[in-house]
């Protein structure tokens, strides 16, 4: 808890920290805390309820717990036609789990994302916001290896 | 062969960008020292003259915006480098190839306006390229080329309409990004309530070289009534997928067929997206026309961001266009009624006519849902979203026909 209100602390002065705070609140335990929200309400001197408004209306913030790495797959047209499905399919039946779900272990969780500007290699995949560009089924095996 | 012509990218591969004795050893940095030199009011009337239509999408004149700017102790310089246009990459390439063209080009705005406080709204979804603009202010401040005015970057947390100007805003003052009524538009009333302007990545990175050659060397490259060159990213089924910069009156069969090397595996083309995902399809038969604003515009199609995203013979264009009804379904902000509920039906109607299950009423709702929103939505998203739809409804009907449910 403590750790929480210095993180928070760290940006009271800033205007408009909010969501800075939850930036670096979500590079340390990887989603925002209820706990959290509270808190940075308290110390922006905002409603409990906005504070929540806004950590639940960006898609990469998230105020449920998730996996160590999260892997992204972009789904926007240009990756969709360059065959995103077939991947997103390699990915499930790897990992075991549905889009949006996390691994028993923690580790990973799946998600759908729309374009993460680096269209020139679509299948786009992320992990932990590190692009992985030209991804086939075939190659998804390996990529996940790197996290073992 | 033509050739592609470089100003926001002419130092692309050819310094380090992560060190600026590069940039500076490349003339970096003198346009500003020139600036300086200048009466603010001397360089809106330059940029203006220069006819530097924004590149963000609306392609607005960007002295004139400047020219707005009220008299005001704080001000604001915003870079909007959300780019959240499914298709377009340039300017993250801008940015990751010449930091320091984007940072120059916001303090000669702010020496322009009288503010010397710039920041940089970068999308959630480019923590690397934050990271990178970070490390160029920081060798800027050591230099003190940059002076008195100081650029901090802020990140997005991957919502689309954060692009939307005024949503943007909300998004740096700690709110969630919903768009706001306009007017007051932000170069009157912005960020913290206080003149704000807000200009596109290369807009802004276009600066330095206009300050340096002037406005009628700007002026008298490509189009006449949108000059200069434009930064296009490729994409889809083309062999190049590569982003270039090209002067505003090249066509799009030149940037398909020259810079982008034609369809991939010898096929024939079907249609061309243009703008971005809310862009305009632009079928085989139409693509000799320039792709400067007005050109663009004069044939109901969008220059947009400049994405092209190409689509072979093969491809199937109602179920292309049903991905792109759920991009907009799940990015609309929920603020208007028209694009909350219209881009859900939108989804609704097209994933229908998708899995073969519609009439041809659906086609006719459809179209006049589309020809709403566009009217009565508040932002730019909503009343873009149905541009893909209206556009193959118009193009390429027969792919929506040959899908409908026989009864
Ligand atoms: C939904 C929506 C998304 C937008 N996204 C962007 C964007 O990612 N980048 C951008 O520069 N402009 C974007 N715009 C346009 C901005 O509102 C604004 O017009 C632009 O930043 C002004 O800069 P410019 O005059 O230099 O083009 C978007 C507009 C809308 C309605
Ligand atoms: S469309 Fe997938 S990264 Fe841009």
């Amino acid at each position: 808890m403590a750790n929480i209100k210095d993180i928070i602390a760290r940006f009271s002065e800033k205007p408009g920290g909010l969501i800075e705070a939850y930036h670096a609140l979500q590079k340390k335990y990887n989603y925002i805390p209820a706990e959290a929200i509270k808190e940075a309400a308290k110390i922006f001197g905002v409603s409990e309820a906005q504070a929540y408004g806004v950590a639940t209306f960006y898609s990469y913030l998230s105020v449920k717990p998730r996996g160590k790495y999260i892997i992204r797959i972009c789904e926007s047209a240009p990756c969709h036609i360059a065959g995103a499905d077939e991947v997103i399919k390699a990915f499930e039946s790897e990992l075991g789990i549905k889009t949006g779900e996390t691994t028993p272990d923690g580790k990973f969780t799946f998600e759908l994302t729309e374009c993460v500007g680096q269209c020139q290699g679509s299948v786009v995949v992320t992990i932990n916001g590190r692009p992985y560009l030209d991804v086939t089924p075939e190659k998804v095996p390996a990529i996940l290896a790197e996290y073992s | 062969m033509i050739k592609e012509m470089r100003i926001v990218l002419r130092n692309a591969d050819k310094i380090d960008p992560q060190n600026i004795s590069d940039y500076i050893a490349a003339g970096g940095y003198k346009a500003l020292e020139k600036a300086r030199n200048m009466k603010p009011e001397d360089i809106i009337s330059e940029v203006k003259k220069s006819n530097l239509r924004g590149r963000g999408g609306a392609g607005f004149n960007a002295g004139l915006k400047w020219s707005f700017v009220p008299q005001s102790e704080t001000k604001y310089v915003v870079c909007n480098l959300d780019e959240g246009e499914p298709g377009t990459y340039k300017d993250r390439t801008i940015v990751e190839k010449d930091p320091h063209t984007l940072l120059e080009g916001m303090a000669i705005c702010g020496h322009a306006i009288g503010s010397n406080k710039g920041f940089i709204y970068c999308r959630g979804e480019y923590p690397y390229i934050v990271e990178h603009l970070n490390h160029a202010i920081a060798q800027a401040k050591e230099e003190g080329v940059l002076g008195e005015f100081d650029i901090e970057v802020r990140m997005g947390g991957g919502a689309y309409v954060c692009g939307e100007e005024t949503a943007l805003i909300e998004s740096i003052e700690g709110h969630r990004g919903e768009p706001r009524f306009k007017p007051p538009f932000p170069g009157v009333e912005g960020l913290w309530q206080k003149p704000t302007v807000v200009n596109n990545v290369e807009t802004l990175a276009n600066l330095p070289e206009i300050i340096t050659r002037g406005a009628e060397w700007y002026s008298s490259i490509g189009s006449s009534t949108y000059p200069g060159t434009k930064v296009l990213t490729l994409s889809g089924d083309i062999v190049n997928k590569i982003c270039i910069e090209v002067p505003t009156d090249t066509t799009i069969r030149e940037v398909i067929y020259e810079f982008g090397g034609g369809i991939r595996g010898g096929k024939k083309l079907k249609a061309v997206q243009i703008g971005g995902t809310s862009g305009a399809f632009i079928p085989a038969s139409m693509i000799d026309i320039p792709i400067d604003f007005d050109s663009m515009r004069n044939a109901g199609f969008t220059l947009g961001t400049g994405a092209v995203f190409v689509m072979d013979e093969t491809r199937d264009i109602v179920d292309v266009v049903t991905r792109i009804a759920k991009f907009f379904e799940h990015e609309s902000c929920g603020k208007c009624n028209p694009c909350r509920e219209g881009t859900f039906r939108c989804y609704e109607i097209m994933k229908k006519i998708n899995q073969g299950r519609a009439s041809s009423d659906d086609l006719e709702k459809l179209q006049l849902l589309g020809r709403v929103m566009s009217k009565a939505c508040l932002c730019g998203l909503g009343q873009a979203a149905p541009g893909p739809i209206l556009t193959t409804l118009q193009h390429f009907r027969h792919e929506y026909e040959r899908k409908l449910f026989l009864s």
